[in-house]
């Protein structure tokens, strides 16, 4: 055996090496970040742990919220009616933004969108899919919502609404989902496996059990 | 707390203006009318952050636009909605 016949994948585990800033934009970033070290605001422990957070948030928190929802009438009434309180109550916060979630029926359907920036739910939801961010998706898809989601392979008929839902201030939004046919009796864990990141966006209408 | 100045369901037409600061009211929304879905808390007024700290802070709102109303040759339904957070400095009761 040679030293390098180690049983792992070079192709699959290389990774580019860092970019180093280069555009004036990162640059002031980076100063900007070490000037408000240095004036003791934060420190670089306190921003690592924010940062680590932030990693550890992911689509799994919000299956977790989606699956409770769907299996406690009570809980769903109370996630809709104020969705941070609900949250709150199985250990997430998203202060100091106001957590909202909007709820697919049969008859209506919720697409979600910052068009100014790239609000998302990053603390809950971990980190935003890059078409999410794209100067396509943010403009077309609050004017021509049926045509963008139908190349989501959402196809919605003349009965089915549309809410497209413009994140433009304070707010951070979930869709919540249809319960998908054939899954009753299952556990909250297996309900949660069903649930999707872009479920939760919007750009998926249907799960499958 | 201050009392919000609108209610759910009351019409309200987004203010046409552009301050020469950063604003979160998107273009394509200016000028159009709505219907408050929901009164939302008090947060910082974003032109404020500019300088200092967005106070005093503004009442939030969620105005629901019909799309039909929002862009011309909309394809798509009469029910179809588009719904955007504004600041109430930026409402004013439609007709």
């Amino acid at each position: 055996m040679t030293e390098h016949n180690d049983n792992h994948d070079h192709a699959r585990t290389f990774q580019p090496d860092h970019v180093e800033p280069t555009s004036d934009a990162a640059r002031i970033g980076l100063a900007l970040r070490e000037l408000l070290i240095e004036a003791g605001h934060y420190t670089a422990v306190e921003e690592q742990a924010v940062i680590a957070e932030m990693q550890g948030a992911s689509p799994e928190n919000g299956a977790k919220i989606v699956a409770r929802a769907w299996t406690d009438d009570a809980y769903r009434e109370r996630l809709l009616e104020d969705g941070a309180a609900a949250i709150r109550e199985v250990g997430f916060d998203l202060q100091p933004y106001e957590f909202t979630v909007m709820e697919n029926t049969g008859d209506a359907h919720n697409v979600i969108v910052c068009t100014l920036c790239s609000c998302y739910p990053r603390a809950l939801l971990g980190m935003s899919p890059a078409w999410y961010k794209s100067k396509s998706y943010r403009s077309r898809v609050v004017h021509e919502p049926r045509k963008v989601l139908a190349e989501f392979g959402v196809h919605l008929d003349a009965g089915v609404d549309v809410r497209v839902h413009d994140s433009t201030a304070e707010l951070r939004y979930m869709v919540l989902p249809q319960r998908p046919a054939g899954t009753e009796g299952w556990s909250e864990e297996r309900l949660a496996g069903l649930v999707t990141r872009d479920s939760l966006i919007g750009t998926q209408r249907e799960l499958t059990s | 707390m201050t009392a919000a100045r609108f209610a759910v369901g009351q019409r309200v037409r987004i203010s046409d203006r552009t301050p020469p600061v950063h604003h979160r009211v998107p273009s394509y929304a200016k000028g159009h009318v709505g219907v408050i879905e929901r009164v939302c808390g008090l947060h910082g007024e974003p032109e404020k952050f500019i300088r200092g700290d967005g106070k005093p802070a503004q009442r939030l709102y969620r105005v629901r636009i019909p799309q039909t109303s929002l862009w011309q040759a909309y394809d798509g339904t009469d029910r179809d909605n588009l719904e955007i957070e504004i600041f109430e400095h930026w409402l004013e009761l439609a007709e």
